[in-house]
C-alpha cells in the first residue's frame, strides 16, 4: 500500500518536471541568478513579502534580486518624458497588398472595417403598445409600433397608430414612413410623410420631427406635420420606464395633439386638439415579450372638443387596458 | 498524501490509467484527471482542423466551433527557437482565421482577415509558418466575425530555450471564457438593439427601497446625466456560462497537485465579453508572468484579469486538500469555477457571488477631483441572478478575510480610500460639469458615437478593478507589475501619441477618437525603429482591454526601465494608461478592444509601421 502511494505520488510529481522542464525546474531546486545581471544585493524591501510561505525555499529569491531601481534619482526608461518629434505621414493601411494581391485584400478589407467594424445593418419590429380598453360603448382598441432598419446612424422608420371600437369602424389609423439620423448621443432627427387612412377623408402630410432619451431618462418624441392642403399639426410624446423589479416596469406616459388651425372635414379644433396619459405595468417575461394591463385616459379640448359634441361623438374618458408590448 | 485510502488511490489509477501509461509524454498541464481533456499539439508541423462540434456543458448540449473536434482548442506547445509550420485546414461553410495573440510573428502571418492576410476561406487550407522568438503562456483565437464567441479560441504555451527563472513542480494551464446558447450574431444583435438586454442587476425602486442601490439624490443626479451606475458588464451570467478549460461550474474541471508542490497557473481570459476577479480562496496567488513575459514575484490573493490578458501564478498548497478556483464576471452575475485538488473527487467549498459593484465618479471620469473615490459596492436584488452558479456556493460558507494590513501592501492603501463613506456626490453640482465638452478632447470627432467625455480623467493603474476596492485582501494593480528583465528599449519616447477610446452605451456604439472602424481607414502610424508614448484615455464607464498586435508594449507605470511588458492592457473607466511603443515591427496590424462585441461596433483601428521613407 505505501509503495502504491509513493509511486503515485512520484508518477503524479515527475510528468509535470520531468518533461519539458527536465533539468531545470526539479522541485525545491534554487534556480540560478535571473539572465539579467544582477544590479543589487537582496535588500530588496519586496523579499519580506513576496512569499509569505516558505520565504527560505523560495527559488525565486535569486532573481528577486535582478531589479529594484537604483536610488540615484536618475531616471530611464518609462520614467522619462515624451518628447515632441513630428509624427511620421499617415499612408494608407494596405501593407498586406504587397504580399497577397490587392483585389484578395479589398475584398477582406471591406469585411473587416466595414461588415465587422460598426457597418452593419439591422432590423427590428416593436410593438409598443397593442391592447384593448374596456368602455360603455363595447370597448376600444389601440395600437402603435414601429419597424426600422438600418445601422447606427441612418435609419428606415416606419411608425403606425391607430385606434378603433371593438364592435365598430376604425376611428383613427396612420402609417409614417421617415427617414432617421442620429444627431447626437441621445436624439434622432426625422423625417419623411404620413399619411391617414382614417378619419376620412384621407390626408398626407410631411413629417419633420425628432425623437430620443432626455435627462432623468425619459424617452421623447414631437413631430410637426404639414398636410397637402396646409394644414399645421404637431404631436408630443413621453414616457419613463420605472422598475419596480427587474422584470415588473410601470410605465407613464402622455400624449398632446395640437392644430395650427380648425379643420372641419376631420373634427380638428386650433389649439390644443386632444391629450391622452396612461399607467402601464408590465411584466417582461422575455425582453422581448411583456403582457401589461394600465389604465388610460384622453380628452379633447377646446374648438376640437365642441365639434365631437356637435357630432355626437365622445369627447374622452378613462378607461382599463391590456396589452402586449413586443419586438422581434 | 496520507488522507487517501485505498479506494481513493484504485478509483484514481481506473480513472487515469492512460495517463499514468502515457505519463512519459502527458503534457503537464494536461494533468487533471476530469474526462474531456484538451488535446495538445505540438512539434514542427502541425495541423489544425476547424470544424462545428457540439460542446456539453453543465450537461447542456450546444452548438460551437472547434479545432481537431475540440472547444477550447488544442493546447499548442511549441519551444523558443523552433520554427512553428501550422496548417489550418477551414471546414466550416464561411471564412475563419487564426491569430496567435502575444507571438510576435512577420505580419503576414498575425492571422487578422483585411490586415494582414485575406483569410481562410472555406474548405481551403492555410500555411502559417513563422519563427518563434519567444517563450510564456499565451492564446490563439479566429479574427473572424463571432468565431471567437462560438468556441474558437485555445491556449499555447512556449517553453524557454533558456532555463525558466520560474521554478515550478507541476502546471495547469487555466482558459476561462464565456459561453452561450446563443449565437454570435444574436448576441451582438440584441446588444445593439437594447444595449442593456442582458443586464438583470440594474438599479429598480425595489432596490432603491430596500437600500441596495444609489441613494435617491445620487440616483436623480446620474439620471440626469442619463448615466447608468449598473451598467457595468454589456454580457452577462444571463447568457453566459462561465468556463475553466471548457468546462461548467458544474462540470467543476479540476487539476490535480501533491501537497507542497509548487504549482503553476497559466492562467489565460479568451473569453470574448468577462473581464474575470480571479482568485483561490485559502491559496495565495504568486503573480510570475504577465501576458508572457516575466515578473517579479508579487503575491496577492486576487487579481483582475481583462479579456485576453494573461497571468501566471504560483501557488503552493501545503495541505492535502481541495481548493476552490473562482472566476468571478466583473458584475458579480455568475463565476467560473475549478477546484485543485489531491485527487479527483475531492471537492472544497464554493464561496458565494459577492455584491455587485456599482460604477462611481471615478468610473465616470471625474477621478481628477477631491472626494471623488466611490462608496462601496452594494447588494444585488437576489430574486433576478439568472446564472446557474449562483446556486453552488457551499452554505454558510464566508469568505476568508485575511489581514494583510499589517504588511503595508501597496493595494491595501487604495482598498481603505475606497471605504470611505462620504457621499462622493455631496457638495458637487453637476450642472457645472460638463460630461461632453470636446475642448478636453480636441482630436474626437464630435459624432453621437461619443456619448461623454471624462473631464478629469486619471491614471488609474493603481486600481484593483470595479468592486474590489475594500474587499478586504491583497488584489493585484498594474503598479505592482515589474518586468524580471530589463526592458529591451530604454530610449525615451520621441512622441506622444493621444487616442481617446469612446463609446455610447445607448446607441452600443464603440470607437476611438470617437470614430468606429467603419468611419476611417486611416491607420496609426509609425516609423521603423521609432519609441512613442502611447497615452490611452478611457471616456467610457466601462473597461477596455486594449490590444496592440505584434508588438509588446512598456507599462508608464513608475517602474522605469523595468517596466512590465503587454500586448493588452485593460484602461480602467474613466482612467487613462500610458505605455511606451518601440515600434519595431514593419507591417499593418490591428489595435482594438478585445471586447469582442466593442470591436464588431468598430473599435477598431489599423496601426501601420512603415521603414523611414516608406509612406507608400
Amino acid at each position: 500500500m505505501k509503495h502504491v502511494l509513493t509511486l503515485l505520488a512520484g508518477i503524479a510529481a515527475v510528468p509535470a518536471a520531468a518533461q519539458d522542464h527536465a533539468g531545470h525546474a526539479m522541485p525545491g531546486m534554487t534556480m540560478p541568478a535571473a539572465p539579467e545581471p544582477p544590479a543589487k544585493p537582496a535588500t530588496d524591501p519586496r523579499a519580506g513579502h513576496v512569499m509569505p510561505q516558505a520565504p527560505a525555499a523560495d527559488p525565486h529569491a535569486g532573481h528577486d534580486m535582478a531589479a529594484p531601481p537604483e536610488s540615484t534619482g536618475e531616471k530611464t526608461g518609462t520614467d522619462l518624458p515624451a518628447g515632441d518629434a513630428p509624427a511620421p505621414p499617415v499612408p494608407m493601411p494596405h501593407y498586406a497588398d504587397r504580399i497577397w494581391g490587392g483585389p484578395a485584400m479589398a475584398r477582406a478589407r471591406q469585411t473587416m472595417m466595414v461588415e465587422e467594424g460598426g457597418g452593419q445593418t439591422f432590423a427590428q419590429l416593436v410593438v409598443d403598445m397593442a391592447e384593448i380598453q374596456t368602455g360603455d360603448d363595447g370597448g376600444s382598441y389601440r395600437w402603435e409600433g414601429e419597424g426600422w432598419w438600418g445601422g447606427d446612424i441612418n435609419r428606415l422608420v416606419v411608425k403606425s397608430e391607430g385606434e378603433g371600437a371593438l364592435r365598430d369602424r376604425l376611428d383613427s389609423a396612420e402609417v409614417q414612413a421617415l427617414y432617421s439620423r442620429a444627431i447626437g448621443p441621445y436624439f434622432n432627427l426625422q423625417a419623411g410623410v404620413r399619411h391617414d387612412i382614417r378619419p376620412t377623408p384621407t390626408r398626407s402630410f410631411a413629417v419633420v420631427g425628432i425623437e430620443g432619451l432626455a435627462p432623468y431618462w425619459f424617452e421623447v418624441e414631437a413631430a410637426a406635420f404639414l398636410s397637402t392642403k396646409g394644414e399645421l399639426l404637431a404631436r408630443v410624446e413621453g414616457y419613463y420606464d420605472q422598475r419596480l423589479t427587474q422584470r415588473l416596469i410601470v410605465q407613464p406616459r402622455v400624449e398632446l395633439n395640437l392644430s395650427a388651425q380648425d379643420i372641419r372635414a376631420t373634427d380638428t379644433g386650433s389649439g390644443l386638439t386632444t391629450a391622452e396619459a396612461g399607467l402601464r405595468l408590465r411584466y417582461e417575461v422575455a425582453r422581448e415579450f411583456a403582457p401589461y394591463v394600465g389604465v388610460h385616459w384622453e380628452r379633447s379640448f377646446g374648438d376640437t372638443r365642441r365639434f365631437a359634441r356637435a357630432a355626437g361623438d365622445g369627447t374622452g374618458g378613462i378607461g382599463v387596458v391590456a396589452g402586449i408590448r413586443a419586438w422581434f | 498524501m496520507t488522507t487517501i485510502d485505498r479506494r481513493g488511490v484504485l478509483r484514481g489509477a481506473a480513472l487515469t490509467g492512460g495517463a499514468l501509461t502515457l505519463g512519459a509524454w502527458t503534457p503537464a498541464w494536461a494533468q487533471s484527471r476530469t474526462p474531456g481533456l484538451l488535446p495538445v499539439v505540438s512539434g514542427d508541423a502541425i495541423e489544425l482542423r476547424i470544424a462545428r462540434m457540439t460542446r456539453t456543458v453543465d450537461g447542456v448540449a450546444a452548438r460551437a466551433i472547434g479545432i481537431n473536434g475540440s472547444s477550447p482548442a488544442p493546447l499548442i506547445r511549441l519551444r523558443e527557437g523552433q520554427r512553428a509550420r501550422i496548417r489550418v485546414i477551414n471546414d466550416l461553410d464561411v471564412e475563419t482565421s487564426l491569430h496567435w495573440h502575444g507571438l510576435l510573428v512577420p505580419f503576414q502571418y498575425d492571422g487578422v482577415p483585411g490586415v494582414s492576410f485575406p483569410g481562410i476561406a472555406a474548405g481551403t487550407h492555410f500555411d502559417y509558418d513563422f519563427p518563434v522568438r519567444q517563450n510564456g503562456s499565451y492564446w490563439y483565437h479566429s479574427h473572424s466575425g463571432g468565431q471567437e464567441q462560438e468556441g474558437l479560441y485555445g491556449p499555447i504555451v512556449i517553453d524557454p530555450a533558456a532555463p525558466d527563472p520560474v521554478a515550478y513542480d507541476r502546471e495547469h494551464v487555466i482558459v476561462l471564457s464565456d459561453h452561450s446558447r446563443s449565437s454570435a450574431a444574436a448576441i451582438f444583435r440584441r446588444m445593439k438593439l437594447q444595449p442593456g438586454y442582458y443586464n438583470f442587476q440594474r438599479q429598480t425602486l425595489g432596490g432603491l427601497i430596500a437600500g441596495r442601490d444609489q441613494s435617491a439624490s445620487d440616483r436623480l443626479a446620474w439620471g440626469k446625466m442619463r448615466m447608468d451606475p449598473a451598467d457595468v458588464a454589456d454580457g452577462t451570467g444571463a447568457t453566459y456560462s462561465y468556463l475553466i478549460n471548457g468546462h461548467g461550474p458544474r462540470d467543476n474541471w479540476t487539476g490535480l497537485f501533491v501537497a507542497g508542490e509548487r504549482v503553476r497557473l497559466r492562467i489565460v481570459n479568451a473569453s470574448a465579453m468577462t473581464t474575470f476577479n480571479v482568485r483561490i480562496p485559502g491559496l495565495p496567488l504568486t503573480i510570475v508572468q504577465a501576458d508572457g513575459l516575466n515578473v517579479e514575484p508579487v503575491t496577492v490573493d486576487e487579481f483582475q484579469i481583462g479579456v485576453a490578458e494573461t497571468y501566471d501564478t504560483i501557488v503552493i498548497p501545503t495541505e492535502a486538500r481541495a481548493f476552490t478556483l473562482v472566476g468571478e464576471s466583473i458584475d458579480r452575475s455568475g463565476m467560473a469555477r475549478a477546484t485543485l485538488s489531491p485527487r479527483i473527487g475531492m471537492t472544497a467549498p464554493v464561496p458565494p457571488l459577492r455584491p455587485r459593484p456599482l460604477a462611481d465618479m471615478v468610473d465616470m471620469g471625474m477621478g481628477g477631483m477631491p472626494g471623488m473615490e466611490g462608496g462601496p459596492p452594494r447588494g444585488v436584488d437576489p430574486s433576478v441572478e439568472r446564472n446557474a452558479s449562483r446556486t453552488l456556493a457551499t452554505h454558510g460558507m464566508a469568505e476568508p478575510v485575511m489581514d494583510h494590513a499589517a504588511m503595508g501592501h501597496v493595494g491595501m492603501g487604495h482598498a481603505a480610500a475606497a471605504d470611505d463613506p462620504d457621499d462622493p456626490m455631496a457638495g458637487m453640482d453637476h450642472g457645472a460639469m460638463k460630461m461632453r465638452d470636446f475642448d478636453v478632447a480636441p482630436q474626437v470627432a464630435k459624432t453621437p458615437g461619443v456619448q461623454t467625455l471624462s473631464p478629469m480623467p486619471v491614471d488609474r493603474t493603481d486600481y484593483p478593478g470595479q468592486g474590489l476596492s475594500g474587499v478586504g485582501h491583497r488584489v493585484l494593480t498594474y503598479r505592482q507589475l515589474r518586468s524580471l528583465e530589463r526592458n529591451p528599449d530604454v530610449r525615451p519616447p520621441a512622441r506622444e501619441l493621444e487616442i481617446h477610446l469612446t463609446g455610447n452605451m445607448e446607441r452600443f456604439m464603440w470607437g476611438l477618437d470617437g470614430k468606429r472602424m467603419v468611419d476611417t481607414h486611416e491607420p496609426f502610424a509609425f516609423t521603423q525603429g521609432e519609441r512613442v508614448r502611447v497615452k490611452l484615455v478611457n471616456d467610457t464607464m466601462m473597461g477596455h482591454p486594449i490590444h496592440l498586435h505584434g508588438h509588446f508594449f512598456d507599462l508608464v507605470t513608475g517602474q522605469g526601465d523595468h517596466a512590465p511588458r503587454k500586448h493588452t492592457v485593460l484602461v480602467q473607466p474613466g482612467g487613462i494608461v500610458s505605455f511606451d511603443l518601440t515600434a519595431d515591427a514593419v507591417g499593418d496590424w490591428a489595435f482594438h478592444c478585445h471586447m469582442l462585441y466593442h470591436m464588431l461596433a468598430g473599435m477598431m483601428r489599423v496601426v501601420t509601421v512603415r521603414p523611414a521613407g516608406d509612406a507608400a
